[in-house]
């Protein structure tokens, strides 16, 4: 466990908190948008430090926690057909299914790998050409273009069994989801550093427009983290809704240009349905007509059942900052990280997890 | 997995009738192959963002050796080795 007092940037850290303290005049709800984000505000008890009149609501920034358990079910069930090998990152194995998860199914002698990069799985399809690899491809713009690239790299090389189940989740639509719901009541936003490094910040603009939010563009390192919050509460007591970048020591304008349209070019949008939070029109990518070959929906016909998640996990109040994972009966006993109830509880970028990790109770 | 992490490329080399770039990337010292197609005006010796297995954004050495620390010091490098982290 690591708290401030081991980490270099204590004294900064502090300062900064200190600023905060005598900047905020009125009570502000910030969303950190990035799990990650979620991660280091806990790990480092950040939250313990900032002045009460600011509450800080978890956001649904983990593309690992938010992905429906119908789709895992159908990365399990292609896993257990003995023709199929399902590789995924490390983070996406433990989460459950409806009826097991692919971690599970891997112990009951499914071939399922974990993968440090979707380009290994090129170099696997091609040491396997009897068998179909298939990519369960999971993420927010950041991951989405090398995933993307996995496609147009077995392309290139005239790799045929190769396929990509892919259940990336956009942010932008996500948030605008959350600004529409009249329960959650978010002031204002971190929004996450590394998503930005491909996708630049403009597509904040109309929404700090529009909903009347200002949008600040963070890293994830504490002292970051709490010169993002500076800076949102400065922005809030200003009544200036605009984004502001933050992270400028590796967030352009712009963005990665070359990774955008890639993002053109092997996908399109779609509806997808986020684990608690419902069905965001628009918010999803799926491998578009021109690389339909390498859709693992289309090859193998795959359809997304409507899911059924558990009702008694009270994930969506927790990520529209209604509650926080202690109002949940089910924290730490029902529930935990090695049996999760919900999605917070599933990977470690989870609001729930990073509780049930760090926070003293 | 959303991490991306500093590393410095060591050497380039040209493949797909040299349209598409990979480098070997070091993160102190370990050694991993990463795409530059998203990054295609990356030299040697510089240092970059790697996410996935792909190179994603140029920052300077201060930048890389202070996340690096960071990465190492919170424990979250194991992902570059993530057969060894189950
Ligand atoms: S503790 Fe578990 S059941 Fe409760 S909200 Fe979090 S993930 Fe859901």
């Amino acid at each position: 466990m690591k708290y401030l007092q081991e980490f270099a940037d204590e004294t900064l850290v502090k300062e900064g908190i200190e600023k905060i303290r005598s900047l905020i005049k009125h009570p502000w709800k910030i969303m950190e948008v990035c799990g990650g984000q979620t991660h280091s505000f806990v790990k480092y008890g950040l939250l313990d430090l900032l002045p009460k009149t600011l509450q800080l609501i978890h956001g649904p920034g983990c593309p690992v926690c938010v992905t429906p358990s119908s789709i895992i079910d159908l990365a399990v069930e292609l896993a257990q057909q003995p023709q199929f090998i399902l590789c995924s990152f490390g983070d996406m194995l433990r989460v459950p299914g409806t009826t097991m998860s692919l971690l599970e199914a891997k112990s009951r002698g499914a071939d399922v790998r974990i993968l440090y990069s979707p380009l290994e799985a090129i170099k696997i399809a091609k040491e396997n050409p009897l068998k179909e690899v298939v990519f369960f491809a999971v993420g927010f713009e950041t991951t989405a273009p090398a995933n993307g690239l996995s496609v147009k790299q077995a392309h290139r090389e005239g790799v045929k069994n190769y396929s990509l189940l892919s259940a990336h989740v956009l942010v932008p639509p996500a948030m605008e989801a959350i600004l529409n719901d009249s329960e959650a009541k978010v002031d204002g936003f971190l929004a996450a550093g590394h998503v930005c490094t491909i996708m630049g910040y403009d597509d904040y603009e109309p929404i700090a427009y529009n909903y009347h939010v200002p949008i600040v563009v963070s890293g994830f390192e504490p002292l970051d983290l709490i010169h993002g919050l500076y800076r949102t509460i400065y922005l809030l007591e200003n009544k200036s809704n605009i984004v502001e970048n933050a992270y400028a020591r590796v967030v352009t304008k712009a963005g990665n240009r070359t990774a955008q349209a890639l993002l053109l070019e092997v996908f399109e949008p779609c509806d997808r349905y986020w684990r608690g939070i419902g069905l965001i029109p628009n918010s999803g990518l799926k491998i578009n007509k021109t690389y339909q070959e390498y859709d693992a929906f289309h090859k193998f016909s795959l359809q997304i059942e409507s899911a059924k998640e558990n009702t008694e996990c009270i994930a969506g109040d927790i990520l529209k900052g209604i509650k926080k994972p202690f109002d949940c009966k089910h924290f730490g006993k029902k529930c935990t990280p090695l049996f999760p109830l919900g999605a917070p509880m599933v990977s470690n970028e989870g609001a729930c997890a990073a509780y049930y990790n760090y926070a003293k109770i | 997995m959303c991490l991306a992490i500093p590393g410095k490329v060591m050497s380039i080399e040209n493949r797909y009738d040299g349209k598409v770039k990979f480098a070997k990337v070091s993160f102190d010292g370990l050694i991993k192959e990463a795409s530059l197609e998203l990054l295609p005006d990356v030299q040697i010796n510089d240092y970059v963002l790697i996410h996935v297995g792909v190179a994603i954004s140029k920052i300077d050495e201060q930048e890389a050796e202070k996340v690096f620390q960071y990465l190492r010091e919170s424990g979250d490098l194991e992902e570059l080795e993530p057969n060894h982290a189950l």
